[in-house]
């Protein structure tokens, strides 16, 4: 009896058997064909189109493009440029959603307002200003456009809501009374950050940061007036765009492919940390369908 | 408790001095550059024909894009949360692929899939349709960039409010189609909206992947992100901060949007 009521209400909310919501219009199996047929005609196609490009002219060819001095040091520039900028916002977007969700100051719906602009503003608008801000006609004398600076630069810019916002609900709906009883413990402030507060907020720490990752592999618009098509600071979706313009679409597909790879592995990584999670800790932080609001929350 | 509060303030220090130096300081710069030597200049380079060629542009991809996506973004949630099927998993990382993917890596795909050598090129190309260069390009590469967000808005939403009262809808004799409408719509209707509002932010805002397939031709296929870096290249400033501002002014309608939206969400 016991055990019975136990199991069901264990059992999860979707419908149960034989009770089927029905899709309207049209039956499940006729739905899934139009969603497979969709995502292959505006996702899949194109992508295997890429790959077979890359691919045209043998696997040889392929590396030799890959490995080609220019397009390597774009990728290695793209590959460590991301890593720093990450960094960077893994740091201060800790402290920005901490702030939003443990502190009160004047203004704070604004600031927790503005931080979703990187994700509205058009990238392009992002780049002219950033030129201006810190180009030669800077107004504080600062003049890192067209240097790997502005790459960075750039890149903080774009991928700062990240981790604000994978990190903010994880905070929110944290139990303070582990931080309360480390504290009558005798706990400092910083010690039970680092034993307490942190760990809870490591898995959206670190999905915030696969995802920002994913987004600063790719960007293009904002880097591409700050930052320029330099050797130096050429960027990988730069060094592809560049290499369309040349006629070379070979040499673009095949880097497009490595960086298409990474990508994915950053979204491989991303739905990782949400398996664990949702594994681990749905007993005292609800993560799946929080982790990440804007980019990929509630996975089937 | 000293100790406290000079922590306190010191984060607060960084993290606004960070939002202020990143965020506030360039967007309160976009406006001041752009009226700098007042409204004129502004207005003429948005009021010019390619100007608003571009903006007419904007708005019919706009205008395609967002309704295919927010049905297809729709059903596909409903499929992915009310239907158990084995290859559920596949659909949904397909759906999260263009969130990773870089806009030139979309734009290089199509253009090699319709291009003159593509699968798809010649088939297009006897038919006499053009895809590559013109708005059909654009809109499909609009499509590609912004697929995920109906659908990752509306899963969480349908998941959260069960099917109950779908099930009591249906027993009281409802077909599907007025349960959709009546019960299941109304339910999930923010969550949809909050949807849409990214997808069309987003289109607007459409650069890297519609720069490779439209070729930036100036009154013909040039959207507002592409109308701006022509004109800075161009050396145009006053035309480039005209459309510009007029971009920021959509993404600051967005962000208010949104806000208003997560706020009728939670209620």
């Amino acid at each position: 009896m016991e055990a019975g009521t136990l199991t069901r209400s264990r059992a999860p909310r979707g419908a149960p058997r034989g009770a089927r919501v029905r899709l309207p219009g049209v039956g499940a199996g006729l739905g899934r064909g139009m969603v497979v047929l969709y995502l292959s005609i505006i996702v899949l196609l194109p992508l295997a189109a890429l790959t077979d490009q890359s691919l045209s002219l043998g696997l040889s060819h392929f590396w030799d493009q890959v490995t080609q001095p220019q397009a390597i040091k774009s990728l290695k520039l793209t590959l460590v440029a991301s890593l720093i900028v990450v960094l960077i916002n893994g740091f201060f977007g800790t402290i920005l959603a901490w702030l939003l969700v443990r502190d009160e100051f004047p203004g704070k719906s604004i600031v927790n307002a503005v931080i979703d602009l990187p994700f509205a503003l058009p990238t392009i608008v992002a780049s002219l200003i950033l030129i201006q801000l810190w180009g030669d006609k800077s107004p504080f004398g600062v003049h890192i456009a067209l240097t790997q600076a502005a790459v960075v630069v750039a890149l903080l810019f774009v991928t700062l809501p990240f981790v604000v916002r994978a990190v903010q609900p994880l905070l929110m709906e944290m139990d303070q009374e582990m931080e309360e009883a480390a504290a009558s413990l005798g706990a400092g402030g910083f010690t039970i950050f680092r034993r307490i507060i942190f760990p809870n907020l490591l898995p959206g720490l670190g999905a915030g940061i696969a995802l920002a990752y994913a987004r600063a592999l790719g960007e293009f618009g904002s880097v591409l007036l700050f930052a320029g098509g330099l050797p130096s600071t050429m960027v990988s979706s730069v060094f592809i765009r560049q290499q369309i313009e040349s006629g070379n679409d070979t040499g673009a597909a095949a880097v497009s492919v490595v960086l298409l790879a990474a990508s994915l592995l950053c979204l491989a990584v991303v739905s990782l940390i949400q398996r664990w999670s949702s594994r681990h800790e749905r007993s005292q932080v609800e993560v799946g369908s929080t982790i990440m609001p804007f980019a990929g929350g509630g996975g089937v | 408790m000293t100790a406290t509060a000079t922590s306190r303030w010191g984060l607060r220090v960084l993290g606004l001095g960070y939002v202020f130096l990143l965020l506030l300081l360039p967007l309160g710069l976009i406006f001041y550059k752009t009226f700098e030597h007042g409204i004129a200049p502004p207005l003429d380079a948005i009021t010019s024909p390619d100007g608003l060629h571009a903006l007419k542009l904007t708005l019919i991809t706009v205008a395609i894009a967002v309704p295919l996506n927010t049905v297809f973004g729709i059903g596909c949630a409903l499929l992915l949360v009310r239907h158990k099927w084995r290859f559920n998993f596949l659909v949904d990382a397909v759906i999260n692929l263009p969130f990773a993917i870089s806009p030139i890596v979309i734009g290089l795909s199509l253009f090699l899939l319709y291009g003159t050598d593509g699968w798809f090129g010649p088939t297009f190309a006897e038919a006499g349709i053009k895809i590559l260069f013109s708005v059909p390009g654009m809109v499909l590469a609009c499509i590609f960039v912004s697929l995920p967000f109906v659908v990752r808005e509306t899963v969480p939403v349908l998941q959260e409010i069960g099917t109950e009262q779908e099930q009591a809808a249906s027993t009281l004799g409802a077909n599907a189609w007025q349960t959709f409408w009546r019960v299941t719509l109304p339910a999930i209707r923010w969550g949809v909206a909050y949807g849409v509002v990214l997808t069309t932010a987003r289109v607007l805002g459409e650069f890297g992947a519609v720069s490779i397939v439209s070729g930036s031709i100036s009154g013909q296929t040039q959207t507002l992100p592409l109308f701006v870096a022509k004109q800075y290249e161009n050396f145009n400033l006053p035309g480039a901060f005209g459309a510009s501002v007029l971009l920021a002014l959509l993404a600051l309608t967005t962000l208010l949007a949104m806000n208003l939206l997560k706020r009728k969400e939670d209620a």
